[in-house]
């Protein structure tokens, strides 16, 4: 012990008596004097580098197919179906969409005609059929009116309304160099513009034509694949290229392809001006649900969840085990302010959780990352800015979730209590989220909600509004901003702690 | 053991704490219950769902204030130092934990049979379409019961073992409530499976299930024979180490 590590001044000011930093030495010399509180706060930080091996090692993806990668560097789902032929330089390609019907599985092998969002039909300019490759498309979508993409991530909203054989819509994809323009149109003459992008990537030779694809539909916890047949009238190329007309499947075996139904495929069939084209899949970003066999940060940092465990039994310890020894009456006749002390136990606690919880987590995120892309396995990206953001804010709430275990353990003076409630609360929404057909409501109400709203800090994923999915915490889509999320369990953690300072104060230790 | 079993079962009826764990348990049993049957969106075996288990969701909440109990059981009074006097009196340990497993089994079953049959009467009411009362239907609801007994013994065998409250109870739930979520994390389906079956939790909770038993990790009573080994296991060792150690 060396005294200059203490700021007290001997013969200082008056408050130096029971000054704070007096106080704050107390308790830290307390802490790290137990051998057991060390060695679990050691143990909580291990176990977080541990799940992370585990987490990297026992995943075995060598012989999945590639993931599709998209311009922008994230995983998109780029299979659909594509009725193609080349175009060289510039040109461009008209049609008028007059049905485009979605076909949902009810049971086996039993389709019935539903309601599929997002279903697309239309025109598309793509690099090539290669999965992941630059594009821009206008289309027909089932519910969302007509839409210009282009990049995997952009969408831009054209005329809304469905397209019927009463009412067609017309779309127009013309090629200048770079830049692609789309066009549409609800009686083939007056135009308006949807929008002007530019597809870098683009080769002096691209395909051109038709397209349709057909996300999956949401049911209960799961999806189910769908498949989708567009009526396509009044097919006009204008510019280089020539040769028939191809039907193709892209990234048909692409991980993010779920493949067609039973008894269904993609097709092409042409009479008298009219074609008729049946596809599945999707050209969008890839989410969770569409590329399950994929990493996020939550998952390599699962062993957040027993570090919990290990750090709210050294917090309630703590401070329950200075009431079952009567040291908490040594300890307040020597700072008789009692909320100093709560707070200085509170401040020595959240500070040596936090250096614990961020050297695992600084551990754990390159280590699990590295042996899952060893293993095969494709982990969500996520900038180093983020990967920071998830290694503080893992380590903030295993500081704050002592903090809370502190303070219910000073409120109940009940080592098992508070750890029961601390675990309770942090755990138990993880677990429910789980169970099958929970609706993402009430998923999402509970990350909300529970102290383990905090878990957000660790999310990776965005959740695209042009891909219909399972957005809950289970999936690693939250309904908090990481900031609210980690506010969610500070807030409890502080009036727990405000109530444990009034209750040390009024009642008899 | 009479006068052991009459022991414990006076500390356990004087002391306040026990009721309201039990009372809790069954009131968040039921509640948790209720609040899952209510807000499901598949509750009929139509598209898969399995209403009997999902009025029995309560008990993986109900099972913490049980595990509280059990380890307050003993670890209590490691904490007191009433173990002492308890040891003098019975200085035949192993009478005395016999003791405490016989008195937290009678207690824990009898709450557990309330929150239990609480559960499924709530579920009645809230569920479209409530779940039969027949074979798979009884099953479940004895074997939720049995499981919650069983959590008790758990928590009483660690307890033994780690003497200390809060470590103890940490342990229970982080064996509960770890196995099923490192499952989720494990990427090999063989390992994952594995898991499941050897999580005290995963597994004993397959009881619960009335369909789809094809598609579970394990058994509905081989699931709950797991349980009962990790319960028999952390009391054998616990009454070893009682035996063997000073108190």
């Amino acid at each position: 012990m060396t005294r200059t590590a203490t700021p007290h001044r001997p013969g200082g000011s008056e408050s130096g008596r029971d000054g704070f930093p007096r106080v704050l030495h107390a308790e830290w010399t307390k802490f790290r004097t137990v051998p057991g509180w060390v060695s679990g706060t050691v143990t909580a930080a291990l176990l977080v580098v541990l799940f992370a091996a585990l987490a990297g090692i026992s995943a075995d993806q060598k012989d999945a197919p590639p993931v599709p990668i998209g311009p922008g560097g994230g995983p998109v789902t780029d299979s659909f179906y594509f009725v193609h032929r080349p175009l060289t330089g510039n040109g461009g390609v008209t049609v008028s969409v007059s049905a485009l019907h979605s076909l949902i599985p009810t049971g086996p092998a039993d389709l019935r005609p539903g309601a599929v969002p997002w279903a697309k039909a239309g025109l598309i300019i793509k690099d090539g059929t290669r999965p992941g490759s630059p594009y821009a498309a206008i289309m027909v979508t089932g519910g969302h009116g007509v839409r210009m993409q282009d990049g995997y991530v952009h969408d831009t909203a054209g005329p809304s309304g469905p397209a019927t054989a009463a009412s067609p819509r017309w779309l127009r994809l013309d090629r200048t160099g770079d830049t692609i323009t789309g066009h549409a149109s609800t009686d083939g003459t007056h135009w308006t513009k949807v929008r002007t992008v530019h597809v870098t990537g683009l080769g002096p030779t691209a395909h051109i034509g038709l397209f349709v694809a057909s996300p999956p539909s949401v049911h209960g916890m799961g999806t189910r694949g769908t498949v989708s047949t567009a009526v396509f009238e009044d097919l006009r190329v204008h510019g280089h290229g020539g040769g028939g007309w191809t039907g193709e499947q892209v990234g048909p075996d692409s991980p993010t392809f779920a493949g067609y139904l039973a008894n269904t495929t993609g097709s092409f069939t042409g009479s008298g001006g009219r074609l008729t084209v049946t596809g599945a899949g999707d050209v969008a970003p890839a989410v969770r649900e569409t590329l399950p066999t994929g990493g996020t940060l939550a998952d390599i940092l699962t062993g957040t969840f027993a570090a919990l465990v290990a750090v709210t039994v050294v917090a309630a310890l703590s401070i329950t085990t200075e009431y079952r020894t009567g040291l908490i009456r040594l300890t307040l006749t020597a700072g008789p302010s009692r909320a100093r002390v709560l707070l200085a136990k509170a401040v020595v606690l959240g500070g040596v959780t936090f250096a614990a919880g961020l050297a695992g987590a600084l551990l754990a995120v390159p280590l699990g990352e590295r042996l899952a892309r060893t293993n095969g396995v494709y982990v969500f990206p996520a900038t180093s800015a983020t990967e920071l953001r998830v290694q503080l804010g893992t380590a903030a709430t295993l500081a704050t979730a002592s903090i809370l275990a502190l303070s219910l353990g000073a409120v109940l003076r009940h080592g098992a209590g508070a750890v029961t409630a601390a675990i309770v609360a942090l755990v138990l929404p993880h677990l429910l989220t789980a169970v099958p057909f929970m609706p993402a409501d009430a998923s999402n109400w509970l990350a909300r909600v529970t102290p383990a709203a905090a878990f957000s800090v660790q999310q990776t994923l965005e959740r695209p509004h042009q891909v219909t999915s399972i957005y809950t915490p289970y999936n690693g889509y939250y309904p908090l901003a990481p900031g609210a999320g980690f506010a969610v369990l500070a807030a409890y953690a502080a009036v727990t702690l405000a109530v444990a300072a009034v209750l040390l104060r009024r009642r008899d230790a | 053991m009479r006068s052991a079993l009459h022991a414990e079962w006076t500390k356990i009826r004087t002391v306040s704490a026990p009721l309201r764990l039990l009372l809790g348990g069954v009131a968040a049993t039921v509640a948790l219950s209720a609040a899952a049957a209510s807000v499901a969106t598949c509750t009929s075996p139509t598209c898969g769902g399995d209403p009997t288990r999902l009025s029995l969701t309560g008990v993986i909440l109900g099972q913490a204030f049980v595990a509280v109990l059990a380890v307050q059981v003993i670890a209590g009074e490691y904490g007191t130092g009433m173990i002492r006097t308890t040891l003098l009196a019975t200085p035949r340990r192993t009478v005395t934990l016999a003791a405490k497993a016989v008195t937290l089994t009678g207690v824990v079953t009898a709450a557990g049979t309330v929150a239990v049959l609480g559960s499924l009467l709530a579920g009645r009411f809230i569920l479209p379409a409530p779940s039969p009362v027949d074979g798979p239907a009884l099953r479940a609801t004895v074997g939720s019961i049995l499981y919650l007994t069983l959590i008790a013994l758990l928590g009483l065998g660690l307890a033994t073992i780690l003497r200390d409250s809060a470590t103890s109870i940490g342990t229970v739930l982080g064996v509960l409530y770890l196995f099923p979520v490192l499952a989720q994390v494990i990427g090999d389906p063989q390992a994952q499976r594995l898991l499941q079956r050897a999580g005290p939790m995963s597994a004993g909770l397959a009881v619960q299930a009335t369909t789809g038993l094809d598609d579970l990790p394990i058994g509905p009573w081989t699931g709950l024979a797991v349980t009962a080994g990790w319960a028999a296991a952390a009391l054998f060792t616990g009454g070893l180490l009682l035996h063997i150690r000073d108190a």
